[in-house]
């Protein structure tokens, strides 16, 4: 790969600048002016996974890290979210017809006469907005600082996300009382008072969505121009080269995996507030597993096609699960051969090989040809 | 918890718990033999691995369907057979996905379980369409039913026994295999250096073919055993292949004495634990405790002094 010397190195160059107005034009004008509220709010949850997506992309693309646990930080996220909701929608006049009124309705039906004590913070909205980023940080902080200081990385690391995300997920749906069980936290009314459940305030939540998807785009492009994002790529390619060079490498991979764990759970609360629930579905190991395959579908190396990659693969599992259930399995394990064996680098590889260079010729050709297959078509 | 049971109550409890864990250990440790080859060998992540081993439950299924209706003199024999074809199916679908996928991909380990995750969805799907969502169980001969009285309080399920002596011929055999043969020295050196053994005249593609086979056909036989425990439905490998991966992590992935002992320790906790609190929190513990063992000792158990 040809890299630029820092010093002749802006934040953007002018494609990804193009790039990035683009995405903006697509998120807050294409898409809500074609698509009515339920195909618009269907859009934004597709987008929250491209949080998921766009973590991946800095953590496995460029630090070389596989987590197949991003589903339990999505999960973090959305849960920490859901029990605020939860909490307010159990008020005392809401529930006065349980035996324990002003907890929630599953606490009550497993014979729980008290609110948990961890529960008890999401009671207020300052700390469950500071909660739902800080809780899975700190998670994935503990689960990386045990694993990168003893050199664990790789194929291990791997195994023991998946292993935790399926922990999590049988933990999850167990402690039915405290946690919703396999059902999860649902019939979420309101957030501070602001019913989410009406269609202006889906619409307002998409855009929401989209702003905090773009802000976490450009976060995303500072770490990866930065000297970090230099040492992040030259660790992936040749660790102990770094570590002899004097650098803390397990450090730096923590700030990786941390930063993918913070964009997952933005992205979990997200879906929590436009979905409307909360559920162990979105946890474990086969959630996990496809949120990876969106980043790898969209390029591992690209932050816009991670998440014209998940827009793409979601838009195909809705519409192929709604009209050809039993194809649908077989398009997406194809497709995960098809990315690994064919394109290790995506759609944004794709792109790159066979759009660019043409761009760079026929600039006036720009903008029809600008998302070839990253574009949903809806 | 254990303070309602008397002490012998305990002792017989925990001898109970084990000889019924026996299968599950059983389950275990074939899976883990197959993908201690495949991913501690070959260091490919097989996660299609449970596919296969209910391609073995299947086969199995379908042969008793068959014995049942076609050739009722020789029905209670027909387990060996079943673990045979098994063996044998699962073997060939191994080798054709090696020489079809694996090979292209020895280069980049994370991405063979991308590949290999396709691969799974692919089979489960394909299962689902052929027999079906629902899940099948297998007619088991009736000498395997019932169960030796050791003692007033302890019973052994003899279908138990029997799967636990196949698993240790076949561990036997195993060990045999890759420790004492010539086709075994070849797998380690391929293993260990693949260009080298190429250099030495060791035809590595043919090899690589014939262990990832071997991997698979010991996963199938594994799916036979596997039906006397629980029935047999598209997803049920699914369930299995994180415990499976564990336990070859946990007992260090290069030895095979480690792969037995984490089997066993892991079965046996996880049986006996189910004992005193639910499933799901049984579960939970032992698999939280493993996953802290390997945070604190991430070579496992036990570990090969090789030269890196």
């Amino acid at each position: 790969m040809k890299l630029p010397t820092l010093n002749d190195n802006p934040f953007m160059k002018p494609v990804e600048w193009m790039a990035l107005a683009l995405l903006c034009g697509l998120i807050f004008c294409v898409l809500p002016l074609a698509l009515d509220g339920f195909r618009l709010n269907l859009v934004g949850k597709y987008l929250t996974y491209a949080f998921v997506a766009l973590g991946l992309v800095i953590c496995w693309g460029y630090c070389g890290i596989l987590s197949l646990g991003q589903g339990v930080f999505f999960g973090l996220g959305g849960y920490c979210m859901a029990m605020y909701l939860k909490l307010e929608a159990s008020s005392v006049e809401n529930t006065k017809i349980q035996s324990t009124p002003g907890i929630p309705d599953f606490m009550d039906w497993n014979q729980i006469t008290a609110l948990p004590w961890f529960w008890a913070p999401f009671k207020s909205l300052p700390l469950t907005l500071i909660a739902v980023v800080l809780v899975p940080t700190l998670f994935a902080f503990v689960i990386g600082a045990a694993m990168f200081k003893r050199r664990v990385g790789g194929t291990y690391f791997a195994i023991i996300t998946q292993a935790i995300a399926a922990i999590l997920t049988i933990l999850i749906v167990g402690q039915q009382g405290y946690t919703g069980g396999i059902n999860g936290i649902t019939d979420l009314r309101t957030l501070h008072g602001w019913d989410i459940r009406t269609d202006a305030a889906k619409t307002i939540l998409y855009f929401v969505n989209g702003g905090l998807l773009v802000a976490c785009v450009l976060v995303a492009q500072y770490v990866k121009r930065s000297k970090l994002g230099r040492i992040l790529v030259a660790m992936r390619d040749k660790e102990d080269r770094v570590r002899f060079s004097g650098y803390g490498v397990a450090s730096f991979k923590i700030f990786a995996f941390c930063l993918a764990a913070a964009f997952a759970a933005i992205g979990g609360a997200m879906f929590t507030l436009q979905v409307g629930f909360m559920s162990p579905s979105f946890v474990g190991i086969v959630p996990s597993i496809e949120m990876v395959i969106y980043a790898a579908v969209g390029g591992r190396l690209s932050l816009f096609g991670a998440i014209y990659g998940t827009l793409l693969v979601n838009w195909a599992k809705t519409t192929f699960s709604e009209s050809f259930p039993e194809l649908w399995l077989f398009g997406l394990g194809a497709l995960f051969i098809a990315v690994v064996l064919a394109f290790p680098n995506g759609l944004a590889g794709v792109w790159r090989q066979h759009v660019e260079p043409r761009l760079t010729r026929r600039p006036k050709a720009a903008s029809p040809a600008a998302l070839p297959q990253g574009a949903p078509a809806e | 918890m254990f303070g309602e049971y008397s002490l012998g109550d305990l002792g017989a409890i925990f001898a109970m718990q084990g000889f019924a864990g026996l299968i599950l250990f059983s389950v275990y440790v074939l899976m883990a033999l197959g993908l201690a080859i495949i991913f501690g060998q070959m260091g490919v992540i097989n996660m299609a691995h449970g596919e296969f081993m209910i391609l073995g439950a299947y086969v199995t299924y379908l042969c008793s369907g068959f014995f049942q209706a076609h050739l009722p003199g020789i029905f209670p024999a027909y387990f060996f057979l079943a673990m045979a074809l098994a063996f044998v199916a699962a073997g060939l679908l191994g080798m054709v996905v090696e020489w079809a996928l694996i090979r292209h991909l020895y280069k980049r380990p994370l991405d063979t379980l991308l590949a290999t995750w396709g691969l799974s969805l692919i089979l489960q799907q394909a299962y689902r369409s052929i027999f079906g969502a629902r899940e099948v169980g297998v007619e088991l001969p009736s000498w395997m039913m019932g169960s030796v009285q050791a003692t007033d309080t302890i019973e052994i399920p003899i279908n138990g026994l029997f799967v636990m002596a196949i698993t240790v011929l076949i561990t036997l055999a195993v060990a045999g295999l890759l420790f004492a043969s010539r086709y075994g020295k070849q797998v380690r050196a391929v293993m260990q250096n693949r260009v080298m053994a190429g250099a030495v005249g060791i035809d590595t593609g043919r090899v690589d073919r014939l262990t990832f086979g071997l991997g698979c056909g010991i996963a199938g036989v594994a799916g036979s055993a596997f039906t006397m425990i629980g029935s047999t439905g598209p997803t049920s490998g699914q369930l299995y292949i994180v415990d499976t991966f564990l336990i070859v992590v946990f007992g260090g992935a290069a030895s095979l004495l480690g792969t037995i002992a984490s089997a066993f320790s892991i079965s046996q906790t996880q049986s006996t634990l189910e004992f005193f609190l639910s499933g799901s929190t049984a579960k939970v513990i032992t698999l939280l405790a493993v996953v802290a063992i390997l945070m604190l000792r991430p070579q496992g158990l036990f570990t090969l002094k090789v030269r890196r």
